[in-house]
């Protein structure tokens, strides 16, 4: 089945929003200049606007990248959220953003570091921490602000771009290596 | 391309399409035999690869889940993925990063020269050296090794001369950007290397050698070749005669099928394959097909592994280039004042920003934690591949607890660390850490062991039947026509990388079936 009807059977329709991160885009990033806004939204379809700030807090404790955008965070509170694909795992999931404590986000990194140690041993500690490593660096965002290259084939791999271009140390001699192919 | 009919007991059955798999397919087709080939997975092409870490990971790897146990790192680094291989046309040789040291002469007579080590299975490989190194000298010219037989090294990258510094400083002689089955220029019909550094995910240029793109369409272009994708072997039947008789499969649609054979190959890797023999039982092999040793499954190698990270107040641009192009073989000899039997390669390693923190790192968390993985940039990598020891009980058995898809029971991988392991992987550790702080690291990150990478042991060869499921030319024991063609007939690993092994082995296997076959001994 096509057009305009269909699209409104899309799941994303049919959960509602129950509530939204917002944040900014730092102006640093070379593709903000392309897009008509720099202001962003992450809307979640199990958690509120305090849990969903909760848990991006405890992301950014798990992680903190100081000058790593927001949306890099919001983007892992956005896959837990989506993770959460039954009410019990709903439910679960705000047990364990509430096991964070009243006032998690606006507290201190130090108290932050506290409470997560001492949920450390909880499977919602454990595979919130998993799911960071899996999406945090896996973005543009995470890209540009790690200096990560990502994808080569396109741009001719790294055989002109830098492959060797490290002068710190010495040449390595031809005897241990090798010439250049062309 | 043939369609063999599945009644055709003429064909032989190839089953799995990767190091060993693929190059049987081509050898046996070029030498006149049909060959019915089988394949779990779906063709890919350099084409198709991604350069998407999650989506390359999803299209190439063995995702049905095994259940493992035992002291192994993988137990708590890794235990839902206790192993990592490819299911795809190419097998392993599609993910691999193309390292292709050969075996040293001791460590194919490891009892001799390691002795009687308590709490392992050594034993003496049954061939000569000489032997192994003729197969070599072949294997190498075929898939084209840089530094042999005139071909030229691999260009040195930034991550390597960081770890040619150190390692010539702490004193290592035999520093090299290795010995790997990668074309530097275009050749052999295929690319060269543009230093792309996503050679886990399927080389875009087929600069690497895979057999996807070499074995498999040399075969096809015989005419003899009936390659099946999507086809998942379930069982191998065997006559009154104890000869096997046909590959029974589960077909592209999910229909099972049963394929007569003369000739049964077997090159699933050492854990399907084991797998395999296990759910083949019968009446005549209680134990497994081919299993009156007891010795299927057991004898599970996976080499030690780690890595170590070396941070600088400089740049590296480690993911620039290709992963493995780096290698310290000064550890690689048996030198017991070390305080262990048996050695260890120092690889070089890079990974991409996604799959570093993941795979690579100690567990940790907060801010510390958070600043090494802000160093990404500054990074420089060692892999620390080394020989662990045989273990009767380090073992492949079928799985009480986990079914893959198609309700069989999975792989169930046990393996207990060897105090030898232990001490070899602390001495090449330490190593790893002069290295970097011999050129200025401000911190040196060690990781465990993770999920294995290289799988080996579990149908060894030997000469006495009651010792080994193979004879020292990977045919079993006591099924004459069935033959092991992966990494499952080595009876120890010592400390190279398998694949070059497992290629000159299914190359003089398939010149030994040949031969039998004219003198009817098959």
């Amino acid at each position: 089945m096509s057009g305009p009807q269909s699209r409104l059977d899309r799941r994303e329709f049919v959960k509602s929003v129950t509530g939204v991160l917002t944040g900014v885009l730092v102006a640093s990033m070379p593709f903000v200049s392309l897009l008509p806004s720099r202001a962003w939204a992450v809307d979640l379809s199990g958690l509120n606007d305090a849990e969903g700030a909760a848990l991006a807090a405890m992301i950014k404790t798990l992680a903190p990248h100081d000058g790593l955008d927001d949306a890099a965070y919001a983007m892992v509170v956005g896959a837990i959220d989506r993770g959460a694909a039954t009410p019990a795992a709903v439910a679960d999931l705000k047990a364990g953003i509430a096991s964070l404590g009243d006032g998690f986000a606006l507290a201190s990194e130090a108290t932050r570091v506290e409470r997560l140690k001492a949920i450390e041993s909880t499977a919602f500690f454990q595979g919130t921490r998993v799911t960071t490593l899996l999406v945090l660096y896996n973005n543009p965002f995470a890209f540009a602000h790690f200096g990560y290259e990502g994808e080569a084939f396109s741009k001719g791999g790294y055989l002109a771009r830098g492959f060797n271009d490290l002068r710190w140390l010495p040449e390595v001699p031809l005897a241990a290596s090798g010439p250049m192919p062309f | 391309m043939p369609r063999y009919a599945l009644d055709d007991d003429s064909v032989a059955v190839i089953i799995g399409s990767g190091a060993g798999g693929g190059t049987m397919a081509h050898e046996l087709t070029r030498r006149g035999l049909k060959v019915v080939l089988l394949e779990a997975g779906r063709r890919e092409s350099p084409a198709s690869f991604s350069q998407n870490i999650g989506e390359a990971f999803s299209q190439l790897t063995w995702l049905e889940p095994r259940s493992q146990s035992g002291t192994w790192d993988a137990a708590h680094t890794s235990p839902n993925m206790p192993a990592w291989h490819c299911r795809t046309v190419g097998g392993t040789t599609v993910h691999w990063t193309a390292a292709t040291p050969r075996l040293q002469e001791y460590e194919i007579r490891a009892r001799s020269t390691y002795g009687d080590v308590a709490g392992t299975s050594l034993v003496d490989w049954p061939m000569e050296y000489a032997e192994l190194k003729r197969w070599y000298f072949a294997a190498e010219r075929r898939m084209g090794v840089t530094r042999r037989h005139g071909m030229p090294g691999m260009p040195a990258s930034n991550n390597f001369k960081v770890l040619y510094a150190g390692a010539r400083k702490v004193g290592y002689k035999r520093v090299h950007t290795n010995y790997l089955a990668i074309n530097t220029k275009a050749r052999d019909d295929r690319g060269g290397c543009i230093q792309q550094g996503f050679c886990a995910q399927g080389c875009k240029t087929a600069a690497k050698w895979s057999t996807l793109y070499t074995e498999i369409p040399r075969a096809e272009a015989t005419g003899r070749l009936d390659l099946r994708t999507g086809c998942f072997a379930t069982r191998i039947e065997h006559g009154a005669d104890g000869r096997a008789n046909a590959v029974v499969y589960r077909d592209d649609k999910g229909q099972e099928q049963r394929q007569r054979a003369r000739i049964v190959c077997l090159a699933g890797n050492a854990i399907e394959s084991a797998r395999l023999l296990l759910l083949s039982a019968s009446g005549r092999f209680p134990n497994g097909l081919a299993n009156g040793s007891d010795q299927v499954g057991r004898n599970y190698c996976h080499h030690l592994t780690s890595f170590v990270w070396g941070i600088f107040d400089q740049p590296v641009y480690s993911w620039r280039g290709t992963t493995l192009a780096g290698v310290v073989e000064d550890e690689n000899v048996h030198d017991p004042r070390r305080g262990f039997v048996g050695g260890y390669h120092l690889e070089l390693v890079a990974l991409d920003l996604p799959s570093w923190p993941l795979a690579s790192l100690p567990y940790g968390w907060g801010r510390d934690y958070a600043s090494i993985i802000d160093n990404y940039r500054n990074v420089a990598g060692i892999l620390i591949n080394g020989e662990d020891m045989a273990r009767a009980d380090n073992r492949i058995t079928l799985s009480s607890t986990v079914k893959d898809s198609s309700g069989l029971p999975s792989a169930h991988i046990h393996c207990d660390t060897h105090p030898n392991d232990i001490a070899m992987r602390d001495h090449a550790r330490q190593q790893g850490r002069r290295i970097y702080e011999s050129v200025g690291a401000k911190r040196v990150v060690i990781s465990e062991g993770s999920t294995a990478t290289h799988q080996m042991g579990t149908a060894r060869m030997s000469v006495d039947p009651s010792t080994g499921v193979t004879n020292p030319h990977g045919r079993a024991h006591e099924v004459p026509n069935l033959f092991l063609s992966d990494g499952s007939v080595l009876p120890t690993p010592g400390a190279a990388n398998p694949t070059l092994t497992i290629v000159s082995l299914a190359l003089r296997q398939a010149e030994h079936i040949a031969k039998e076959l004219a003198a009817g001994r098959v």
